[in-house]
């Protein structure tokens, strides 16, 4: 197939993808349990797609992604609060030390544009360690920015430990689903550019790599900055998912997440830790709800056993576990969704 | 007499109390092939670690056409235990990461492959097309690049065509038969556009046949490329079948150097290899 033929192909997909969407939501309406899951599923795509990037295409084991989602989070939500309802949203601050309100796309690059400026300075001294090292020095980067955020003297930029509402959010599923399949695009075609040959050489045999001219730092640097530009990003898309935002919410526990689709999805596949992350929210987030509540049969005389707050996250160990012992690589393993379609040759996929 | 490609001067390697490389000293000179041999564990892939930049020397100097890449002397904890000699005759230090060592036109294979696995022949080759990019990550990324792009893959197939391995330009690298992975790894080395070529016992683990076909190819390749090469062997039919000259170390310290002949026939060589007669 030419090169140009498949781009048709992709483009013609994506605009299908979109018409479908759109249906989707007409049918079903906005507030709907598919409408949500599919886009909390896109920003999640997004996020565990960038750290895909990192940890599976570079080699770098960084366990830092939700800090920086946490930033792009709060630098969305702070630059774009109306200057009407700041007085209401910076009540114990006085309204707030910032004095003006970005459009909402200045403030989603505004967003990645933080979080890639902290992963440089960050980067400086972690990158120099190496596998587990690196993984404790970024996790602990991560919660000393949620430490900071929180700190009662930013207050009157971030709110300290308050609530941040009111910034302008999304109600239908298309822009999330543009923003994510832009970011994602980005992304993969940085992957198959030589620059992206280069990070999956350093993955492959750092030795190796450096011995063929690859400068190691330079490059894993920026692998950092750009991952954690599309991480801050996709904390601003999830900041408007969520309506509200606190710190509280970007724990560790959010970069397990991540990392457990990215590792289902398998280290090294775009299309994995897409398909990953739409399972994963769907089943937390849906399917396995039913779980959760206590459910009576034949007219509430019988209840059904084990069925209670929590079981959920028990029947979902248990399908993680699953998934772990039988797709070591994860669902995907390093393949691409294209390379299964296309037989046994080329690897050079270009999709969005 | 042709111009020196690489003068090691001094060179101590100590790792803790253990002096591995011990002041050796070597010329290279344009359009040579020198080995460097000795037996097991005398040195020889410390050696090539400190000219490649991998192991910064504790003391000595390395320069690569007439300009400083390494030098270093014993400072620090290594001033004290330090047990080499020309303690004091070195004050500079100059280091450079391997990535600028193989910049300047230095390039290596190694001991026990190291081809980039998960990527194909053909992106192992391409790989090393990256150092002399002119792209930056924007415009490579947009596709901005595509002129460099393609010049870099044309050039790619062409290094694989020479070699033969275009055919299977599209496998994985790692599941190429043993020999056609070696040969990779000196094509990965070429595209890098070296003008010294450092092989870590090219014919490691190879049959006769092989070992053969090999040295005709390093002959043919250093002709092509201009190449001046420094290897480290142990098949002493290649290395008296092509070196034009050799260096012998036996535990850190040279031991002979000359043309085959005279290195086969020096009584110090057979004695580090075959031991001496204690009567």
């Amino acid at each position: 197939m030419k090169k140009t033929t498949k781009n048709l192909i992709n483009i013609a997909l994506l605009l299908l993808m979109f018409v479908g969407l759109y249906f989707l939501e007409q049918h079903f309406g906005r507030r709907s349990m598919l409408i949500t899951v599919l886009k909390k599923g896109a920003i999640y795509a997004l996020i565990a797609v960038s750290m895909n990037l990192l940890n599976g295409f570079t080699g770098l084991f960084s366990l830092g992604q939700a800090g920086f989602m946490l930033v792009g989070a709060y630098t969305y939500a702070v630059l774009t609060i109306p200057m009407a309802k700041r007085m209401a949203v910076y009540q114990y601050y006085d309204g707030g030390i910032i004095n003006f309100t970005v459009p909402t796309i200045v403030g989603i690059l505004a967003a990645g544009a933080l979080a890639a400026l902290l992963a440089m300075l960050i980067g400086m001294p972690v990158l120099r360690l190496k596998s587990d090292y690196l993984a404790i020095a970024t996790l602990g980067f991560a919660e000393i920015i949620r430490a900071i955020i929180q700190w009662d003297t930013l207050g009157p930029i971030t709110n300290g430990s308050n609530l941040l509402k009111t910034y302008p959010t999304f109600k239908s599923v298309i822009p999330v689903f543009a923003a994510a399949t832009i970011c994602i695009g980005v992304i993969v075609l940085l992957i198959n550019s030589t620059y992206g040959r280069a990070f999956k050489a350093i993955r492959d045999d750092e030795i190796a790599a450096e011995a063929m001219g690859i400068n190691l730092f330079h490059h894993k640097q920026m692998a950092f900055i750009i991952s954690s530009f599309f991480a801050g990003i996709g904390g601003a898309l999830l900041a408007m998912y969520q309506g509200s935002l606190q710190a509280n919410a970007f724990k560790a526990s959010m970069t397990y997440e991540i990392l457990l689709i990215v590792v289902i999805g398998g280290m090294g596949s775009v299309t994995g830790s897409v398909i990953a992350s739409f399972l994963f929210i769907a089943c937390s987030e849906w399917w396995l709800r039913f779980l959760d509540t206590e459910t009576y049969l034949f007219g509430g005389t019988v209840k059904l056993p084990l069925l209670r707050s929590g079981f959920r996250m028990v029947v979902f160990s248990v399908v993680i576990m699953i998934v772990v012992l039988f797709f070591r690589k994860g669902i995907m393993g390093e393949k691409e969704l294209w390379d299964l379609f296309t037989p046994k040759k080329k690897k050079e996929g270009i999709k969005p | 007499m042709s111009r020196n490609v690489l003068h090691v001067e001094n060179v101590t390697m100590q790792f803790g109390g253990v002096v591995a490389v011990n002041n050796l000293s070597m010329d290279i000179n344009e359009g040579e092939i020198v080995a460097l041999i000795g037996p097991n564990g005398a040195g020889k892939t410390t050696a090539f670690n400190c000219v490649t930049g991998v192991y910064e020397p504790t003391n000595g100097r390395i320069d690569y056409m007439g300009k400083t890449i390494v030098e270093n002397y014993p400072s620090g904890k290594m001033k004290r235990s330090y047990a080499g000699e020309n303690a004091g005759l070195y004050t500079k230090r100059v280091v450079n990461t391997p990535d600028k060592i193989t910049a300047l036109g230095i390039a290596r294979t190694f001991q026990n492959i190291r081809l980039f696995k998960s990527q194909t022949v053909f992106n192992n080759v391409l790989i090393a097309m990256h150092m002399r990019r002119t792209s930056n990550v924007f415009s490579a990324t947009f596709r901005l690049n595509m002129k460099e792009e393609n010049q870099m893959r044309q050039e790619a197939m062409e290094l694989l065509k020479i070699v033969g391995l275009e055919g299977v330009a599209d496998e994985l690298a790692t599941s190429l038969p043993y020999g056609q992975q070696r040969r990779l790894e000196i094509v990965r080395a070429l595209a890098t556009h070296p003008k010294l070529l450092l092989l870590d016992e090219p014919a490691a683990g190879m049959n006769p046949q092989e070992t053969e076909e090999l040295g005709a190819f390093i002959k043919e390749i250093k002709d092509r490329f201009n190449l001046t090469v420094f290897m480290i062997e142990h098949h002493m039919n290649l290395v008296m079948g092509i070196s034009d000259r050799i260096y012998v170390i036996d535990f850190g310290k040279q031991i002979a150097e000359g043309t085959p002949e005279e290195v086969r026939d020096n009584p110090a060589v057979i004695a580090a290899y075959l031991g001496v007669d204690e009567e």
